[in-house]
């Protein structure tokens, strides 16, 4: 379709047209041109956009903007500023190509959406567009008792929820201000490192199917359901089990758990060496993965990326050894770091945590002291079920504890965790009644999934799912 | 809690003195510098060797005014609450800055920890609060024709039925 049959209509024009064009008109067509395909581009966006939080054309984008999003803020030395025309001069809005990528995809991992701008195969911008899985948990927890809280951020990051209870009851065990009997403090450890090895055998699995190892993806499911089913014979459910509370935690371990738990270790361990004749020898998945998505330990620091994406630039930053919480100052493990920050180092780092978890839980499956589960403060938990027949008061606590929680100090605390994602915060505001002021979560993955346009700025787009996957996000944590 | 000792507050002492603290508390150090110094004093923070913003969030004070606060410092409606951390010292300083409901605006710190990015787009989406300078202040969770800021005191539970985009409204 011609421009002038629409604007103009005329015959005689037609003719005109063909012959001759006077420079002054072919400019006027090519504004009308432009004006109509951003109304065409205006009304195509209105069908199917969120507005202003997608990757918008460059034309339409603030040079701020622009400078974030191809992530030319980081390369600068500090202060420094680039003339933001000198970004990607050469690229135009129509050698480019923006297309979405998700939220319904099966290699983004839940409901996380990419805008991709395309020049061919190759991806120069990126932006990660979130909020499908916003539920409002932040604010919900306002509205839940301290009792009942851990079950609120259980489900935020759902492949290792055993870690969103420790951190949200470590928050408010701070604001209370009671010490844990140690066999509680020990249970948590073995439950939290369970819960990694568990969340890092889910990970080797998915990224395994997203780079066409479908084997991986069975055999790292089998293992996981084998942590699972230790979680569910401790604590009665698989996910979102509630076990680790404010005060300690829910039961103590069932009889023969050590029987179990070596079990565990020994097949898992086993197999972790077969993973690395399925992956880390083969070279299909080599290639796909070495010197893809690299990111330097300055980079990664000033994207606060933490977890595994921090340590495989190098960085040997793991809470559980730089800031010890629990009992971790008391057992011996090592921080695994990687070199280049790129796939495969990431791939390596959780391969060889699993390990580390491992040789972790076999010395605390060793050193499980004896005694009490919780804290035996009848404002904090409960009695114990038969006390209830026996005595009026122990009815009164379960019934307080229950219905209204226990009241915390007025206060605010940060409390952080190393969660296999990365640094696991909780920033609790207490007034001094019994339910949190205001509870907010640190997401790792919210916070890593910054990381992505950086990662995947000049690679191909084949390599999108790769890099995706090493990221390893939890929608669920992400939009919270 | 094993990792409840506190640490020596000596890079944090030794950054903008006059600035105001709460001692003792808990783990980590506390400032609370006025809006105009926030900026230059997380700048101030980053050069001493503080080199990641680990998380940065808003809270609203509607409903408790009277938390405990250093003397010099005003309560007001909305708080922005930053967590530096220190890799090098093994050492956090959290640093609340005090933001008036009649002009919810604060600098934006992405020039100084680029990792910011996302988290001033939370607080704003989740409390309102505008971080000038900001090159991206769009709605990150909630959908963008969203009216509110579901994280405030005054934004009532269940008040606003969910509605989702572009779906035909109720009967």
């Amino acid at each position: 379709m011609s421009e002038h049959d629409h604007h103009d209509g005329g015959d005689e024009r037609d003719d005109q047209d063909a012959v001759e064009l006077s420079p002054e008109r072919f400019a006027e067509l090519e504004a009308e041109v432009a004006e109509r395909h951003e109304v065409e581009e205006r009304q195509l966006v209105a069908e199917t956009s969120e507005g202003a939080q997608e990757l918008a054309p460059r034309r339409t984008t603030s040079p701020g903007g622009l400078r974030q999003e191809v992530g030319a803020v980081l390369r600068l030395p500090e202060g420094g500023y680039v003339d933001p025309s000198d970004i990607d001069i050469e690229e135009r809005d129509d050698q480019t190509m923006i297309i979405n990528m998700g939220p319904q995809h099966p290699s983004t991992h839940g409901v996380l959406r990419l805008m991709l701008e395309l020049d061919g195969e190759t991806v120069l911008r990126t932006k990660p567009v979130i909020g499908y899985l916003h539920t409002g948990m932040e604010k919900q927890g306002e509205e839940l008792t301290y009792v009942q809280g851990a079950t609120n951020v259980t489900r935020m990051d759902y492949l290792s929820p055993l870690n969103n209870e420790l951190v949200f009851s470590l928050a408010t065990e701070a604001l209370i201000g009671i010490e844990l009997p140690p066999r509680a403090v020990w249970i948590r450890m073995l439950m939290s490192e369970l819960s990694r090895v568990a969340s890092h055998l889910m990970w080797m699995a998915t990224n395994g199917m997203d780079l066409g190892s479908t084997s991986m993806m069975i055999y790292g499911f089998r293992e996981r359901e084998m942590v699972l089913s230790f979680f569910e014979k401790t604590t009665g459910l698989r996910m979102n089990t509630n076990f680790i509370r404010p005060g300690g935690v829910a039961a103590d371990l069932p009889d023969g758990w050590e029987d179990d738990v070596d079990i565990l270790c020994e097949t898992i361990l086993a197999r972790s060496f077969e993973y690395d004749e399925l992956l880390t020898g083969q070279p299909i998945f080599r290639e796909r993965t070495e010197a893809v998505g690299s990111l330097s330990a300055e980079e990664a620091l000033a994207l606060s990326a933490t977890g595994p994406i921090l340590r495989s630039t190098g960085v040997p930053w793991d809470l559980r050894r730089t800031m010890p919480y629990l009992a971790y100052d008391t057992i011996e493990f090592d921080v695994i770091v990687g070199t280049y920050g790129d796939n495969f180092d990431r791939y390596s780092v959780r391969l060889n945590e699993i390990r580390e978890s491992i040789r972790i839980i076999r010395q605390i499956v060793e050193m499980m002291p004896p005694g009490d589960y919780r804290v035996q403060d009848r404002k904090v938990t409960p009695p114990p079920r038969a006390r209830i027949d026996e005595s009026m008061e122990a009815l009164i606590h379960h019934f307080k504890i229950f219905t209204e929680g226990f009241r915390v100090p007025e206060g605010e605390v940060y409390v952080a965790i190393e969660s296999p994602r990365g640094e696991l915060g909780c920033y609790i505001v207490s007034d001094g009644t019994s339910k949190p002021y205001r509870m907010h979560i640190r997401a790792p993955s919210f916070v890593n999934l910054q990381t992505l346009p950086l990662l995947l700025r000049g690679g191909l787009m084949a390599d999108a799912v790769a890099v995706i996957s090493s990221v390893d996000p939890v929608m669920g944590e992400v939009d919270r | 809690m094993s990792d409840a000792a506190p640490t020596a507050p000596v890079a944090a002492a030794s950054i903008l003195p006059e600035v105001p603290r709460l001692p003792n508390h808990l783990v980590d150090q506390l400032a609370f510098p006025r809006r105009e110094t926030y900026k230059a004093m997380v700048a101030a923070f980053r050069d001493a060797g503080f080199e990641m913003c680990a998380d940065l969030c808003a809270v609203d004070y509607l409903t408790h005014p009277g938390r405990a606060l250093p003397e010099g410092v005003a309560p007001e409606r909305f708080e922005v609450v930053v967590n530096l951390l220190s890799l090098s010292m093994r050492q956090r300083v959290r640093i609340r800055v005090q933001v008036p409901e009649s002009e919810p605006e604060v600098d934006s710190i992405v020039d100084v920890y680029p990792g910011v990015d996302a988290m001033e787009r939370e607080a704003y989406d989740l409390i309102g609060i505008v971080f000038t300078g900001h090159p991206d202040m769009t709605r990150i969770l909630m959908p963008e024709d969203w009216e509110g800021h579901p994280l405030r005191k005054d934004y009532g539970v269940g008040r606003v039925p969910v509605q989702f985009k572009e779906a035909p409204g109720p009967r």
